[in-house]
């Protein structure tokens, strides 16, 4: 097995983890802020392929799609966190997670009745077609570009969470609401743009899926799976746990590819039971949280 | 709210007439029942799922070929009646399903299934029980010995004769092939039978990559794929596995190096994901619109799911739909009735041409001799319209020559 295969096989990789970090990121912050375990997200994720994809057609650039679907999608993602989300904070964590589980239902069978069942293509944008001589093998210039996306999305994040005010409030909210609206910080103000932050992070994932699978209503329930996994593994919660869990997931089905293809689904579910056993509370998590 | 003011307008004579219809409608399905009337004919296919394209078009053709029979009067005065079920492609459910449909719903024959494991499943439940099934996917595990019963029929083509003629079609004395295959019944058939149409060619093998069924993605198998330089790649799995599959490859660059071959190029993935990706890729199929030039029975189906349909064409899963009920009906026809042993006599002596030309039911193991054909998906500035997907590169006209012989299949001859 030579060297330049075994590169080319962590690319495929990383590219792989991109989208899983970015799904798992949106999961990860709602949980570890809000407390909601959201069961919508993988379909929020589908919903967010459907919106690039009509964006993109109505505007005629797949750029527009992309900019437009996350935030019309996070606004969306508002319109539920304030109508049937809010009703139910204080309650036990069941209570989201079957008023979202429920959603996932209505939103798939609503895109099946407007768009119907089957798959539709969402076209590569033309910029990004084809492969890039990386003098070691080919690789596709749009999962090159999806890697460096990812990586700018994840850079900027940081940058507010850690570096100005809007992040401060937010990391002092998730710690502790009540000394927050103490302070005079309207704390329903902050889990609304939070749980938005969290649909729109799922709803790139989906614009930035599309152009590599077909877009269907299903798309998003394995990556529900997936992105539940990430964050297990990671830590529920945390944010540093996401990353690189979402990447070590990516470059682990990617090698196992490699020398045992049939067992490339299975060992991101063997990785987090061997994280379990020895972490319960996952790489990056904190021990005995529950919401 | 309206609702309130309509229920005040209510006058006893209107609340009765209402009651006595409610009653009238509860009672009839009873009624029904007791005497016996409708011919009841189970239908178990994933109408959800990655295969739900393909299944839902078997619906739609099944129940055209219900139709056209019930507007001639029925099968001796009887109604026919398809009752479809969801089985979620999982070959528990649709032995649950099945079952349920044989025992509680008391149907005649079940014809259906989308998967080559479902198929067993759901063929399991039927012999068991003496109950006819018609089989509209591919299998070659279900016309061996093992596994066959009288009951069973199969309508659809076998991986055998797929890949033979798919194989004749696109691979040379030589030429280097690699396989990517889906990791279960389906692909390890498909796979067999291209190994075999290989060898019997004389191409090499250079590597097979199984990969899990119903992945999303498939970028991690196309460095080493890529690696192994083949001059055709086959990519042996179903419905949107194949759709994601090839458009990887494609992002991949792999159509610049080798050929994409597929075992069964379908209709509706070939329009989820679009002729630039499909174009060049060449596949086996059991019938395609197109043909209807050159073939009355293709055109007068087209014409009938046309009419039924809104304009839309039939696809290749849905004629399965169409030929499976469609010559169990004929046979019941025959029969006089549901008799089992002699519609299965019916079917075994029945000569029938539905979609595209004649077919029959080999004695031995019950598989549907029919024409194969190969398709190659056309470049987009080729094509007359939307719906001018494929160009025929062959049309093998049926033969038994094209299956494995009886004994070969365990059967006594």
């Amino acid at each position: 097995m030579d060297l330049s295969l075994i590169i080319m096989q962590l690319l495929s990789g990383i590219a792989l983890g991109a989208v899983l970090v970015i799904t798992a990121l949106g999961l990860t912050i709602v949980f570890g802020m809000l407390g909601v375990v959201n069961f919508a997200h993988g379909a929020l994720f589908m919903i967010g392929a459907y919106a690039g994809l009509y964006l993109a057609s109505l505007t005629g650039s797949f750029w527009w799609g992309l900019l437009l679907a996350p935030i019309l999608i996070g606004a969306f993602g508002m319109l539920i966190e304030f109508v049937l989300i809010r009703r139910l904070y204080g309650r036990s964590i069941d209570d989201p997670l079957l008023l979202t589980f429920g959603l996932s239902y209505v939103l798939v069978e609503g895109v099946r009745i407007v768009f119907g069942s089957d798959g539709i293509p969402f076209p590569t944008p033309p910029q990004l077609i084809g492969v890039l001589d990386l003098g070691i093998g080919f690789f596709p210039r749009y999962r090159l570009f999806v890697i460096v996306l990812v990586a700018v999305v994840l850079l900027a994040l940081w940058l507010t969470l850690e570096k100005t005010r809007i992040g401060l409030i937010v990391r002092a909210g998730a710690r502790d609401p009540t000394i927050m609206q103490v302070l005079g910080v309207d704390i329903g103000r902050v889990w609304l743009a939070i749980f938005g932050l969290g649909v729109g992070l799922a709803a790139l994932g989906g614009v930035l899926a599309g152009p590599m699978r077909s877009v269907n209503p299903e798309m998003g329930s394995l990556v529900l799976a997936e992105a539940f996994v990430v964050t297990v593994i990671g830590g529920l919660g945390s944010i540093v746990g996401a990353v690189v869990a979402g990447l070590m997931v990516g470059i682990s089905i990617s090698l196992v590819a490699l020398f045992a293809p049939e067992m490339a689904t299975i060992v991101m579910f063997a990785l987090m039971a061997v994280v379990l056993l020895i972490r319960p509370q996952g790489l990056f998590g904190v021990r005995g949280r529950t919401a | 709210m309206p609702k309130s003011a309509s229920t005040s307008k209510i006058t006893r004579r209107t609340a009765l007439a209402g009651l006595s219809a409610g009653a009238a409608l509860l009672a009839m399905p009873r009624i029904g029942r007791a005497a016996d009337e409708t011919i009841r004919i189970g239908f178990p296919t994933p109408l959800t799922g990655p295969f739900a394209a393909e299944a839902r078009d078997q619906v739609k053709c099944a129940e055209l070929a219900v139709k056209l029979v019930n507007d001639k009067g029925g099968i001796g005065g009887r109604k026919v009646e398809l009752l479809v079920r969801d089985d979620k492609l999982n070959a528990g459910e649709a032995a649950t399903r099945t079952l349920e449909l044989i025992e509680k719903d008391k149907v005649h024959a079940v014809v259906g299934a989308l998967s080559s494991a479902v198929q067993l499943a759901v063929n399991e439940v039927t012999r068991a029980r003496g109950v006819i099934y018609v089989s509209i996917s591919q299998s070659d595990t279900i016309n061996e010995a093992k596994d066959f019963s009288k009951y069973t029929f199969h309508e659809a083509l076998n991986p055998h004769m797929t890949t033979a003629a798919v194989a004749r079609q696109t691979l040379k004395k030589g030429m280097k092939v690699a396989h990517l295959v889906a990791d279960y019944a389906y692909g390890h058939e498909m796979l067999r039978g291209f190994k075999r149409a290989q060898a019997a060619i004389g191409a090499d093998n250079v590597g097979e990559i199984l990969h899990p069924f119903g992945a999303a993605d498939y970028s991690t198998f196309m460095p080493r794929l890529m690696s192994m330089r083949p001059d055709v790649l086959c990519i042996s799995n179903f419905g949107r596995d194949q759709a994601n599959a090839i458009k990887q490859a494609v992002d991949f660059g792999v159509k610049q190096q080798m050929k994409i071959v597929v075992p069964v190029i379908l209709h509706n993935q070939r329009l989820a994901v679009g002729p630039e990706v499909f174009e060049g890729v060449v596949g086996g199929a059991n019938y395609y619109w197109g043909l209807e030039g050159q073939s009355k029975s293709a055109a007068a189906f087209n014409a009938a799911f046309k009419a039924a349909n809104g304009g839309a064409i039939p696809t290749d899963y849905g004629a399965y739909g169409y030929s499976g009920v469609g010559s169990l009906l004929a046979a019941m026809q025959t029969a006089g009735g549901t008799d089992t042993d002699k519609v299965v006599d019916a079917l075994e002596k029945l000569q029938y041409d539905l979609t595209k030309g004649p077919q029959h039911y080999r004695k031995c193991d019950h598989q549907s001799v029919q024409s194969v054909l190969v398709l190659e998906s056309k470049k987009k500035s080729a094509m007359a319209g939307d719906n001018d997907l494929f160009a025929v590169l062959a049309n093998d006209t049926g033969s038994d020559d094209m299956l494995r012989s009886c004994s070969e299949l365990g059967h006594a001859t």
